[in-house]
């Protein structure tokens, strides 16, 4: 898989995140498809949770319908600073690979916080189309700690 | 012993502040959330006192020399298992220069702990049984001859289980924990923990706030179908389904409920009031994140019970945790989440909790506002540390109610912080 299609496809992921695009965030993924916020402690010991957790695109849509529409919080976005695309593997047409990134939160009066640092441990593949898809995305945070709340995807 | 000196004792049942607004539970000073001597007060007389301090989960330490370390309000604290079973509680505080004695979350250690900083080591009751060089190196150093071990310890914890979650205490007057509870109490604990469980994940979320704002919301059952749009819309719980409060004699511990119906005509009480939290045209896409099943044969879909100072034991559906509240000063706290299932859940039962975990937690779609509302307090009240809230809801007593339209369980919190502090 060509590393710079995964480049590609992490850049997209994070323009519709930072641009509150959020709508276009469940169309990078597989249908259906697994997405996870959990963190590397939880990996480590075989914790299945996730503070977010999706098998469906349609979860994914539900996710920003809530955050739209019924989820109450202070104003704020994400930057993504998203590292080079690392393929570890690649099997049946998909690739196993390993990002890093780090997300700064910025609030609506302008505080801005590192809000999270961890790994996307991605499956990726193509569609029927050819493009490429998040078939799985674990973000798998280095730290525990979740500040306040977390209504935006990581 | 501790010789600590303690300047906000009192003689009186008075606060720093004067009396006690109105002599009232529905009536809260603001000062309580802001002020540094009263914070104090409330490590060594509510978390050092006679409560019982939620300290890790049986099933984190099964075997002889597991640990974990946690924190008893402001004390950090080691839980060990011992090779009889039992399980010990000491402070994690080395009795030679106040090092950690350990400081990873958890692991597992033979027979003794070793503090790295000058090698002094405990056994797993936390008595101090080896002093590095004790003798001194070739005659010369070492300590005094009459140094006695046995009196220099870390404070020792009293511990006890319920349903495997373990508690600690420091006071020798606190009541054995079914009697601390009171037997309703108690029945709920059993009801839920009626087996072994797994744990399934632990997150970690620091909140803005004072510790008591994080309580209280969790006891304030009013708040739910107003400030969570979620939970109302898909019916999770909503103020006109069936349910209620149920208050411990004393105040201190709470579970309300809601009983499992599908409720239409109760969608008008909010419809008249124009309450933002009522939208009949929201649907999920993928209604699989909220496909529950009866599981403890009782129709009660939902109980949040807290125990006194700082656990709360979360049943939503399918979807279990438990919480523990962490002061980390007058406007800090960390809320630690541990998301659980039992040992026999079969794989769709798994993947059920999984995807009802999105509900709670730092994301949850219902919990989420509870993350952020204790900071609009705390900054909301900057000013108005000599005002007061208004707690009023159902009442002024603090008795069981067989609605939630009430604030009764908040003012127990009122009625055993009161008397703990002695105000």
């Amino acid at each position: 898989m060509d590393v710079a299609r995964l480049v590609e496809l992490n850049a997209a992921y994070a323009r519709a995140i930072d641009n509150e695009k959020f709508e276009q965030w469940p169309e990078l993924f597989a249908d259906p498809c697994l997405y996870k916020v959990t963190t590397a402690e939880n990996v480590a010991k075989g914790y299945e949770s996730g503070i977010m957790y999706a098998d469906s695109r349609a979860m994914l849509e539900d996710r920003v319908s809530a955050l739209r529409k019924a989820n109450i919080y202070e104003r704020q976005r994400y930057r993504h600073v998203v590292g080079l695309p690392m393929v570890l593997d690649r099997k049946n047409g998909a690739a196993s690979v390993e990002t890093p990134f780090l997300i700064v939160r910025v609030m609506g009066d302008g505080t801005m916080a590192l809000f999270a640092t961890g790994c996307y441990h991605d499956k990726v593949a193509t569609d029927g189309t050819g493009a490429l898809k998040f078939a799985e995305r674990v973000v798998v945070c280095d730290g525990a700690r979740f500040d306040t709340l977390v209504a935006i995807p990581l | 012993m501790d010789t600590r000196i303690d300047p906000t004792v009192h003689d009186t049942a008075t606060t720093p502040h004067g009396p006690w607004p109105e002599d009232s539970l529905a009536r809260v000073p603001y000062w309580v959330y802001q002020d540094q001597d009263n914070y104090a007060r409330e490590m060594r007389r509510i978390f050092e006192g006679a409560t019982w301090n939620f300290v890790c989960l049986e099933a984190d330490i099964p075997k002889k020399g597991d640990y974990r370390t946690n924190q008893a309000g402001g004390m950090p604290v080691i839980v060990v298992r011992d090779a009889d079973g039992s399980i010990n509680c000491f402070e994690n505080r080395c009795a030679h220069r106040g090092a950690l004695i350990a400081f990873d979350d958890g692991g597992n250690v033979q027979n003794n702990f070793k503090c790295i900083y000058h090698a002094w080591s405990y056994d797993l009751s936390g008595n101090l049984r080896g002093i590095a060089f004790e003798r001194g190196i070739n005659g010369q150093g070492g300590m005094p001859k009459d140094f006695k071990r046995e009196t220099h310890s870390p404070r020792k914890w009293r511990t006890t289980t319920l349903c495997g979650l373990v508690f600690a205490t420091l006071s020798p007057d606190t009541p054995p924990i079914e009697e601390y509870l009171s037997a309703e109490i108690t029945g709920r604990v059993k009801r839920v923990l009626n087996r072994p469980i797994r744990v399934m994940g632990r997150f970690t979320q620091p909140l803005p706030n004072n510790w008591k704002l994080y309580v209280e919301n969790v006891k304030d059952t009013y708040h739910a179908s107003l400030l969570h749009l979620f939970f109302a819309t898909f019916r999770i719980t909503r103020l006109t389904q069936a349910g209620g409060v149920l208050v411990s004699p004393d105040g201190a511990h709470h579970s309300s409920y809601t009983i499992g119906s599908t409720d239409v005509a109760g969608a008008e009480a909010f419809r008249e009031k124009d309450l933002r939290s009522e939208n009949d045209d929201y649907k999920l896409a993928d209604p699989s994140l909220l496909d529950p099943v009866e599981e403890f044969g009782d129709k009660i879909q939902l109980q949040i019970l807290s125990i006194f100072p700082g656990l709360i034991l979360q049943q939503i559906h399918n979807c279990l945790a438990v919480r523990q509240v962490v002061p980390k000063g007058i406007d800090k706290m960390e809320l630690l989440w541990t998301y659980f299932g039992f040992a026999d859940d079969t794989p769709e039962m798994n993947k059920r909790r999984l995807k009802q975990q999105n509900l709670v937690g730092p994301a949850g779609f219902v919990s989420m506002e509870d993350g952020c509302v204790g900071g609009f307090v705390q900054r909301g009240i900057a000013a108005a540390g000599e005002k007061v809230s208004v707690v009023e809801m159902g009442g002024s007593a603090a008795e069981s109610q067989a609605t939630r339209a009430t604030e009764s369980s908040v003012r127990g919190f009122w009625k055993a912080y009161r008397r703990h502090m002695d105000y």
